[in-house]
This record gives structure tokens, sequence and C-alpha cells, in this order.
């Protein structure tokens, strides 16, 4: 027999190691890939169904359903409006009705036209309770459809003034009547047919979407005929899928990174602002009842600082609840640094650094970038003028099962989203006692609110947001720190466009 | 081994499950954190949420809420998911296959890598194979397996790229399977294409966990064999004339395996644990990367769904564990 020595055991070790990488290689077939765009996501998709479930009001899976499916009324990269599969939409003049056309050349993916009767029997569903819409108290304020042509009418039951913004955002999709009922919900999770620019051609839970570029799409053709959205929780992993050439295209990873992939050759960035600020709720509990402790609260942090230090530079302060692209925007309501005014104010209630007034805030940690640091720097600010407080973390869940229990600390940092831009989304349902999001319940604010519900004069409408915005910011009711910039990374070979409400449009994304 | 034995480890089994779903049911419940209130709209209202908690059973008193889960489950019926919306037994089915392949390769390359790192630091002993792998397998115990895949990412994946990252096969590799076995499926029917794909995109996943098994498999095994190298049996063995090489790999090795084989029972429980992590830090579709979403989500029906699937497995794994303990050992049955 041979003796067996140390370089054949190694030789043999070395060989048993390489042959599943080498087989692998070899089996797979390295370079036949066809040219697809390809999207590291940061989210994944939990159903196909846009319009019912609690994923259909998740801003974040929007991307995905944008592309396949059509809404009632698009959305330009700056948030105003343009025609989807309506093509005109309006009130009548004492805002009885509405009035709606639905566009003539659009096909379902199954190749059928879509129909003015699609629409109805969308808007009907959408509007039926049973149906689990989450926006259903929107969509139920119209009724009593009638069709003529391509023109839809219905009687208005309750004045929405944001109905045809909400036509454009969550639950706001056009499903085909024909294909939806002949498959059911469990079915059409297995195929959904949609009227967008892209198909869905094969779809794994939680790991990929093979989209196809739909041919008899009534917009522009996409530039990409095959599109993948590979779903990709982890931040360091999308670094890593987009460093590694695997995706075309990634977001939300740390601004670090971002400033560093940038610059890397073949790579290109952009960090833009999006729907979705950063804010502390202020509960009306003590030690909140007293305004000299709020609005030392609100005056006590450098919010400027925060955003080039912390955030470095991405991001943009605010004052109000509106950011800068929103409809109710007003640069002239301003809350100034000024801690030494926060101490002046503390001093009026008994409080100073040798004597602070002592609370809990709480916050996520990692949930948003930067998210548990901000909220040191900030409890480091308001130490500086006699505010001591306790950092106390907590997760999504915890923060919504508090929110809608009136049960937050005194202060609670989250997030809020606002991709229609409208007032109602963002001062509306975040400052009114009777939604179940607001953490600041009192008369006062809902008396300024509470009218612009049924406003049906806009002007007026926006005006008593901008009012009311300016009440809640002399009253320290809340505490807006600012927009946050949503952070993209693509190969230089691609031209991409931002969309302020953070959707990635892959149908938008060109060849540079 | 005798059909009694097997019985009553079965038997023992039945009281872990109802254990363990006693506790999961209550532990969800007492973390905090409600389903329903992350799937509030803006407008919604008092009825609106009532409406919500009574369409998935959160209504009802936790005991009736147990009572009515419990008789589910005697039927096969783990609920529907709450933020996916499918049946929880359908999705735990379709994401099982994919985490036992990756624990089943996982745990080939690790016993791989134990039996021939270990054979060879005794067959040389005291010289510089022996302690390179003495090395290896301490620093390779001293880095958790998350943190092997992120290693791995970025040197095989990032610095060079020859692998890939996530996911578990390209999406624009054809490939339709029938079960979701899709390695053994694609070897099968012949598809060498997607077979090779899936198995690069298993390799930095399954080596990733393999990697600290097999450093905990080597030291062990590694033990046994110098014990064994030192019985009679083997000094008889010299004085016939085999060679060291014949004597380790023909003679000792099989006496050596009995502790690395109830070892190996052991490190595939934690392998099945370690699957979470390392599932979302390669976007591999599994049960593990099913878990976290369920607990971000607070969906209880999921989360309940996959402990279950979790500890039935564990609890497998240590039966077949004894089972084959019971084989060898006999002694092990009274």
């Amino acid at each position: 027999m041979t003796p067996f020595s140390r370089r054949r055991f190694l030789q043999a070790t070395g060989v048993a190691a390489a042959a599943p990488f080498a087989g692998s290689l070899l089996l797979s077939g390295c370079g036949q890939q066809e040219q697809v765009l390809t999207i590291a996501y940061n989210v994944a998709l939990p159903s196909w169904d846009p319009t019912t479930g609690p994923s259909s009001v998740n801003p974040t899976i929007q991307t995905y359903y944008k592309a396949v499916f059509d809404a009632y009324v698009d959305q330009n990269p700056d948030l105003s409006f343009k025609p989807g599969l309506l093509t005109e939409w309006g009130w009548n003049d004492d805002r009885s009705k509405v009035i709606m056309k639905v566009r003539e050349n659009a096909f379902w993916h199954d190749g059928s036209p879509v129909t003015a009767e699609d629409v109805v029997w969308s808007l009907e569903r959408a509007g039926d309770p049973a149906s689990g819409n989450p926006i259903q108290f929107v969509w139920g304020k119209i009724g009593n459809f009638s069709i003529s042509g391509q023109t839809i009418t219905a009687d208005v039951k309750e004045f929405e003034p944001t109905l045809f913004k909400w036509m454009a955002f969550l639950t706001g999709y056009v499903l085909p009547k024909k294909a939806y009922t002949a498959a059911g919900p469990q079915g059409w999770e297995e195929k959904p047919i949609g009227s967008g620019p892209y198909m869905v051609e094969k779809f794994e839970r939680n790991a990929f979407v093979r989209l196809k570029a739909f041919d008899k799409y009534w917009g522009p053709k996409p530039a990409f005929d095959t599109v993948v959205i590979k779903m990709v929780g982890d931040a360091s992993a999308r670094v890593a899928e987009i460093e590694s050439g695997s995706a075309d295209l990634t977001l939300q990873i740390p601004y670090e990174e971002f400033d560093r992939l940038k610059e890397k050759s073949g790579l290109a960035g952009a960090a833009y602002p999006v729907s979705d600020i950063g804010m502390i709720f202020i509960s009306n509990r003590a030690p909140m009842l007293d305004r000299n402790v709020r609005l030392a609260m609100v005056h006590a942090i450098d919010k400027n600082s925060i955003v080039k230090n912390l955030l470095r530079g991405y991001g943009t302060p605010i004052d109000t609840l509106q950011a800068p692209q929103y409809a109710a925007f007003d640069a002239s309501i301003k809350v100034e640094y000024n801690p030494g005014l926060a101490k002046e104010l503390l001093a009026k209630s008994g409080y100073s650094k040798d004597k602070p007034v002592r609370f809990t805030v709480q916050t996520t940690r990692g949930f948003k970038p930067k998210d548990y640091e901000m909220m040191e720097a900030v409890v480091g600010m308001w130490r500086e003028v006699g505010i001591d407080a306790t950092i106390e973390t907590y997760e999504i869940a915890k923060h919504f099962e508090l929110r809608t229990r009136h049960a937050l600390a005194p202060a609670a940092f989250y997030n809020w989203g606002n991709s229609i831009g409208d007032p109602s989304t963002s001062t509306g349902f975040a400052m009114f006692s009777y939604s179940p999001h607001s953490a600041w319940k009192t008369p006062d604010v809902d008396a300024l609110i509470g009218p612009l519900w049924g406003e049906k004069d806009e002007a007026k409408r926006i005006a008593g947001y901008q009012a009311a915005d300016r009440y809640i910011a002399q009253e320290g009711l809340v505490i807006p720190l600012l927009q946050y910039a949503q952070p993209v990374v693509h190969k230089d070979s691609l031209q991409f466009t931002p969309h302020t409400a953070g959707f990635i449009l892959p149908q938008d994304i060109k060849p540079a | 081994m005798s059909t009694s034995y097997l019985l009553r480890r079965l038997l023992w089994a039945l009281p872990t499950l109802f254990g363990v779903a006693v506790v999961v049911f209550v532990l969800v419940r007492v973390v905090p954190g409600d389903p329903i209130a992350m799937m509030l709209p803006p407008g919604a209202t008092a009825e609106d949420v009532g409406r919500l908690r009574a369409l998935y059973g959160l209504d009802a008193p936790l005991l009736q809420q147990f009572v009515n889960w419990l008789g589910a489950l005697a039927q096969g019926d783990l609920g529907n998911s709450i933020s996916l919306r499918v049946s929880v037994v359908s999705l735990v089915l379709s994401r099982l296959p994919a985490t036992l392949e990756l624990v089943l390769v996982a745990m080939a390359a690790g016993c791989a890598l134990a039996l021939l790192a270990a054979v060879a630091a005794v067959l040389f002993r005291g010289r510089w194979p022996e302690l390179a792998v003495d090395g290896a397998t301490g620093f390779t115990l001293a880095i958790p397996d998350f943190l092997w895949g992120l290693l791995l990412i970025l040197l095989l994946g990032v610095l060079l790229p020859v692998l890939p990252i996530s996911g578990r096969i390209d999406p624009v590799v054809s490939f339709d399977p029938v079960t979701g076995f899709y390695l053994l499926e694609a070897l099968v029917t012949g598809q060498l294409r997607a077979f090779g794909d899936l198995l690069r995109h298993i390799l930095l996943p399954a080596t990733a966990l393999a990697l600290p098994l097999a450093a905990a498999l080597t030291r062990v095994l590694k033990n046994s064999l110098i014990e064994a190298m030192s019985q009679d049996y083997v000094t008889l063995a010299q004085v016939k004339g085999y060679s060291r090489a014949r004597i380790l790999w023909r003679v000792a090795l099989r006496n050596a395996l009995i502790p690395t084989v109830t070892l190996t029972g052991v490190q595939f429980t934690f392998l099945i644990g370690g699957t979470v992590l390392i599932e979302h830090i390669f976007s591999y579709p599994g049960l593990g990367n099913l878990a976290i979403a369920s607990v971000i989500q607070r969906d209880l029906p999921l989360i309940q769904g996959l402990v279950l699937t979790f500890a039935v497995l564990f609890i497998a794994a240590n039966l077949l564990v004894d089972m084959t303990y019971a084989l060898i050992n006999p002694r092990v049955q009274a």
C-alpha cells in the first residue's frame, strides 16, 4: 500500500474543497445572462392585492404596485398629479357629484381592454367595508355610479376634499373586474393582472419578482424589457449587492456607505428629499401640559446641526409637519433654535440645569437612519438648558400599540410619511384628537382642524391647515425635526429619476 | 432498536410540543406590540379597530383564543398570516424545503470539513498541520455564524465577486420547480444550469453555517481519534504492519465517531436556529427569513406556526440522534 503522505492529504483536501465551487461555476454557465435591470429593494412584497390588507397601506410597497398596476390618477416626481387610468376628474359646481373619464387605449395584461365598468367595480369594492380596504373611509364617500361611454358619474355622499389625491396613492389602483372575480383572492396572488407598464412574469415570495415590459401599455415603453426586483432586507447586504455588481440600483443604505459608494468608479448616487419626516410626538400629559416646557424643548434643538453632523447633510430641517413639497407648506412659520430662550422659559416654570424637568422620551433604534443617535443628540441639547430626558427604545409594533392606546411617553420620536402631500394626511391625522395616530389630543387643536375635513373651498382649506400649523408651532404641540433624504446608488450607466414619494419606478429608469 | 423504545420517545415528544405551544402562545401575546395597531389606517375609528380585532379572532378572551387555536391546530390548521393573508401551513410548507436544503448542505459541508481536519490533525500529530487545525478551530469557533456570513459576502461577494450573495436562484434562470427542494429537483431532473446556479447561491450561506459546526465537530472528533489511537487494538494493528493512515481510517475512526454523532445531532438543532440570521443576511427565502419578518409585523399566527415548526424540527433531530445512538450503542435503550 502507498504510504499516506502529507502532500497527498493536502492535495486531496484541496480538491475536495474546490470541487463544489468549481462545479457550480461550470454548471451555472457564467456570463450567459440577458440584459436586465436588477434592483436590490429593501422591503419584501407581502401581497399582490394593492387595495386590501395591511400591505396596501405600506408606502414602501407602492414601488411594486406602481410598476404593475395603474392608479386612477398618477403622480409626477414632484408630487403633482397627472392622468393615470383617468384622463379627467373633478366635481360638479356644487360638489354633489364627481365626474371621471376613463382612458380609452388602456389594456389589461391579459389583453382585454380596461373599461369604465372595471373602474366602477374597483371603486365600489374599495368603498365596501367588507372588502378590507383600509382607506374605505375615503372611498365610501362616493356611490351610486353611472356609466356613459368612458365617462363615470357618482354621487357624493360626504364631501372629501382629498378624494382625487387618494386616487394617486394608497389603495388607489384599478383592478380588472373579470380577472379578479374569476381568480378569487388566493388565485389572484398567483397571477396578478394589472394594466401598468410591467407584467409579473415570476414571483418568489420574499425573494424576487421578475417583471416583463407590457407591449400594449398605453404610456411610454419602458427602457428595460426585463426588471428584477430582489428583496434584500439587510442594509449591508444591499451595499454588497451594488458593490459586487449583482444589482444595478439599490436604496436606503447608511449615508456613510452612500458617500463611499457614489465615489466609486462605475457608480453614481442621488440623495433627494422624500415625503417622509422625522418628528417627536408630544402627548398631552405632565410635564408637557406646561407650555414653557414644550417650547423650551422646541427651542433647545439645533436641527441644522443634527442634519449636518449626524446625517452628513442629507435631510432638510423643518418647523411644521409640512415638508417644502407639500401643498400647505408655509415658509413663514419658523421655530428658531434659541437655547437662551429655552432656559428663560424653563426658569419661568421653576426649572434649571440644577433642577431639571424630567421625563421619558421614546425612540426606535435602527428603524430610520440615525434615529437613536438623533435622540441622543436632542437629549444632550435639552440637558444643556435644564431638561433631563431618559431615552427608552421601542420597536415599531410597540410604538403603534402605544400610539393607538394614547399611551406614548410624554415625548416619542417616530416618522410620518405623506406621499400625496396633503395637509390632512400630515397635520390632520397626526394632530386631530379623533385620529388613532395623534398624540396631542386637545379641543383647541380640534377646533382648528375639525372644520377643514369637509371644507369645499380648497384655498380656504389649505389656509386653514397653515393656520393650524402656525398655532401648533407657537404652542409647541409637536416637534418636527427634519425631512428625510432617500439615498439611492446606481450604476452610472443608468439614468435615474428621483421621485419625491420615494418610489423607485423601473419604468422611469433608462440607460444613461 | 425496539419498537417500544421508539414509541416511548415519540410519546415523550407530545408533551414537549404542547409545552412549546403554551409558551409560544403566551409569549407572543405578552411581548409588547399590537398587530392591529400596526394596520390601522389614518382615519380608523374605534369601530374599525373592533372590526379588525374580531376579524383576526383577537377580541375573544385569551383562554378562548388558546382553545380555538389548539382546536384548529389539532386539525392541522395554523390559521392565516395577518400580514401575508395566506394560510400559515402553506407558507411553512413552501419555505421549509429551502431551509432544510440549506441546513443539510451546511451539515454535509461541516461534517466533511471536520472529518478532513480531524484526520489531518491526528495523522500529522505534533507537526504543523495539527497546529494549523487547532488554530483554525479556535479562530472559527470564536466568530459567530452571522459574522462569517458577512465576511464571506465581503470576501467572495464584493472583493472577489465570484459567488452570488443573495437569494436562492438567479431570477433570470429558467427553472420551474414542482417541489420546494430546488437543488435536489434540479439534479434529479437533469437541469444542470439551474442546479449549478442553485449550488452557487447556497454555497456562501451554507459555508457560513458550516464553519462553526465544522470547528466544534473537529475538536471532538480529534480528541476521540487520539484516544482511540492509544487503544490496544490499534497497537495490535500496528504490530500487524498496517500503515498509520489505514489504522486511522479503517479502525480508529469507526470507534471515535460515537461521541461525534451525538454532538452532530445537538449541532443540527443549533444549525436550524442559526438559519434565522443567515437567511436574513443572504436574503435566502427560508423559514428563518420569514420568522424575522413575522416578528417585525407582530404576525401572531405566523410566529406561532413558525416556532412550532422549529420545535418539531428540533424534536425530530433529537429523536433521530437518539435512534442513531441507540443503534450504535444498544445499552441506551434500557
